[in-house]
């Protein structure tokens, strides 16, 4: 067991780390060497670095001292059903891998019931415990396990900075399944992926660790949504980190939805690098959760990349809702975009921190971002920062950000049609959010999304 | 349908209506004139409810009701409507969507069924031929990326799906070049009905050469200070306002 002196101001991690000693002893039968070793490595970065405090500039707005302090329980029964797969499915016709506090559920998902599959294009889409598995049976191996467990072993934490960050340590430390996405070079897939994650704690909170794993392959393409949702009221943490990996030309959506529960702990990075000319397009929904933090990385690591970063985060009641992205731009002729809104009711907090590097080699650069805020009461508070670090001199970089209320202007404007107040501030608010929500190419999540926002002002 | 008495109203402390007395019937048009600054668009604003005038004395009675007890959107389902001189564009609410939203609340208020989407579509495309705007207009937001003409035409095309009893045309003319002039100004005029009424507020005579007023009135310093037919916006057209303007200060002297 690694034991770590206590430091003043350091935030107790032994829970974890003795939690580490059990959950490495009770998986190590299961497990492959290369898997104990990502997991082992994780423990030390984690143990090494700590839980971050308000002291750390990157967490200065988000204290997360609450959530050392849960009882670390990682797994517990799940309590889903079909009807309730369906109503968080937008019935999209997809590829749907289901998980439950962090296991993967066959027999809800849409895919392979074995729990790999390769879909008519392709692709390979599967699990880290089926791909495991079916590997053990050493007399068949499916096809999809002998293609997933290298693309694992090469590509599972290395995108990923579990020395760089606590969280991002915790989870590979714990990673236990994962959904896999592998698309071969070419490999366009036409139905969407959803990786529909629910946590459930009704006696006890627990701590889940999603993790994901996309590589595209040079050339291909496919719309991932990942999706959090948890149920009422109640409380756990949700640790979670994506890996995007994107080769020459290949094109990834990916869309992550956050509906955790309102008393959750949500805390996500999503790392994605880019060959060239490859597009990601990303968009960060923020519904739930009492405390929620996307760190959101990419690494323009090849001429004429193109990344687009959408966001919009809702809070109510005293939510905080924290988007920290990290861009780099390493090589040359490459755009990234960042959209950014923010809608912050009651005397909730938002927190918006976009970084942007431009590293000597990356010449005609054009990076572009702006978050834009409405406040809705007087006790809302948002914290933005821009923060560009441009070492090339022939590159175009702008920033804006706005905080404000909705304009009175409009808002007469639509009183005098005949529009109740109530409706004209609800229609603005709406049109703020939809702004981003409209970027979403997916029809059927786009619509249920704007629904449902349009709902949530109705309230 | 519209009787104003004796109305004031200031901004911040500054007056602005030093008593306004007004009464229009149904299908009648009146033009209101006057020099910029003296408080033609402020009595616009007052009627539709426009918070940051302070009403000091004076009433509005509109159809019987005290128009001033009501709130602009009140205002607006009673028959009230303002084509705004300056429209405000409105990111990410949609034309045609919001239309359907303001005509349904009129149509609620008169106690008529609310229009489902495909009724309102056959009515806007009918009302769209009468101000020869374009369909994809209605695809964007309000008055988003419109042109100044579009967004006049916009608002009229606004009053043609809304039918308001009083319509109030705030400087509607100015930016519009010619052709836009007559297109606005022809519908107008399809508009006008025996049971409606329209009052034209603007600088310049050339709009009433498309939309013969009833009645002139020319606003100076918060005040009417005369009244007339058609031939009074001609008489200023050709002698200006200063001829008036001395002959009212002498009167006061």
């Amino acid at each position: 067991m690694i034991q770590t002196a206590p430091s003043s101001g350091r935030i107790n991690t032994n829970l974890h780390l003795t939690a580490f000693d059990v959950f490495e002893r009770s998986t190590a039968e299961s497990s492959p060497h290369w898997l104990q070793a990502i997991r082992k490595a994780g423990i030390s970065h984690f143990a090494e670095l700590g839980f971050p405090t308000l002291k750390d500039e990157e967490w200065r707005y988000t204290n997360v001292a609450p959530i050392a302090k849960l009882p670390f329980r990682t797994r517990v029964e799940d309590r889903l059903s079909p009807d309730l797969i369906e109503a968080h499915g937008f019935g999209l016709d997809c590829y749907r891998l289901v998980f439950s506090n962090g296991s993967f559920l066959p027999a809800l998902s849409n895919i392979a019931l074995q729990g790999t599959e390769t879909t008519q294009e392709g692709g390979i889409i599967g699990t880290l415990s089926a791909a495991l598995s079916t590997a053990a049976k050493h007399n068949s191996p499916t096809n999809d396990a002998v293609f997933l467990l290298p693309a694992l072993r090469k590509h599972l934490g290395r995108q990923a900075r579990a020395n760089e960050n606590a969280f991002v340590a915790l989870n590979t430390a714990f990673v236990y399944d994962a959904a896999v996405i592998v698309l071969p070079g070419q490999v366009k897939l036409t139905k969407p992926i959803h990786i529909l994650h629910f946590t459930s704690s009704p006696k006890e909170p627990i701590t889940t660790f999603p993790r994901t794993l996309i590589v595209a392959g040079p050339e291909s393409e496919a719309k991932v949504i990942e999706h959090y949702v948890g149920f009422e009221a109640e409380e756990y943490f949700s640790s979670a980190v994506t890996e995007i990996d994107l080769e020459g030309g290949a094109r990834i959506e990916h869309c992550k939805l956050q509906e955790e529960s309102a008393a959750a702990f949500h805390i996500a990075t999503i790392q994605a690098h880019q060959a060239a000319r490859s597009h990601l397009l990303s968009h960060s929904i923020s519904i739930g959760a009492k405390l929620a933090r996307n760190n959101i990385n990419g690494v323009l690591d090849g001429s004429g990349i193109e990344c687009t970063l959408n966001g919009l985060y809702l809070a109510k009641g005293d939510q905080l809702v924290d988007h920290h992205t990290a861009l780099e731009h390493a090589k040359p002729h490459c755009n990234s975009h960042e959209f950014y809104h923010g809608i912050l009711n009651d005397r909730a907090t938002g927190v918006f921190n976009g970084k942007i590097f431009v590293r000597p080699d990356a010449q005609k650069t054009d990076a572009k971002q702006t978050n834009r805020n409405l406040l809705l009461s007087d006790d809302a508070t948002v914290n933005t920062k821009p923060q560009l670090e441009i070492f090339a001199d022939d590159v175009r970089c702008t920033h804006g950000a706005t905080v404000g209320q909705l304009e009175e202007e409009a808002i007469f404007y639509l009183r005098a049609r005949g529009i109740g107040l109530d409706n004209a501030r609800r229609m603005l608010v709406h049109a703020f959010a939809a702004d981003i929500v409209n970027r979403i190419t997916i029809d059927e999540v786009r619509e249920k999304l704007d629904q449902q926002l349009f709902d949530l002002f109705e309230k | 349908m519209l009787e104003i008495r004796n109305l004031h109203a200031e901004i911040e402390g500054k007056k602005i209506l030093k008593g306004i007395d007004l009464t229009i019937n149904a299908g009648e048009v009146h033009a209101i004139m006057g020099p910029n600054g003296t408080g033609k668009s402020t009595l616009a604003q007052v009627l539709v409810g426009r918070e940051e005038y302070a009403i000091t004395e004076g009433q509005i009675l509109f159809q019987g009701k005290d128009l001033l007890e009501l709130d602009p959107e009140e205002r607006a389902r009673e028959g009230v409507f303002l084509a705004f001189q300056y429209p405000v564009e409105i990111p990410g609410v949609n034309s045609t969507y919001f239309l359907k939203a303001a005509l349904n609340e009129v149509r609620k208020h008169k106690g008529l069924t609310e229009l489902d989407a495909m009724e309102f579509l056959i009515l806007i495309k009918e009302k769209m031929k009468i101000l020869e705007l374009d369909e994809s207009l209605l695809k964007r937001p309000v008055n988003e990326g419109f042109s100044g003409g579009e967004k006049k035409r916009n608002e009229i095309f606004q009053m043609a799906v809304l039918e308001p009893k009083l319509a109030i045309l705030d400087e509607t003319d100015s930016g519009l070049d010619i052709d836009a002039l007559r297109i606005v100004a022809s519908g107008v005029n399809k508009l006008k009905r025996p049971d409606n009424a329209q009052l034209l507020i603007t600088h310049y005579q050339r709009l009433l050469n498309y939309i013969v007023p009833d009645f002139v009135h020319v606003l100076y310093n918060g005040r009417i200070i005369k009244s007339g037919d058609k031939s009074l916006a001609l008489e200023l057209e050709e002698r200006g306002y200063d001829w008036l303007i001395e002959e009212q200060s002498a009167l006061t002297r």
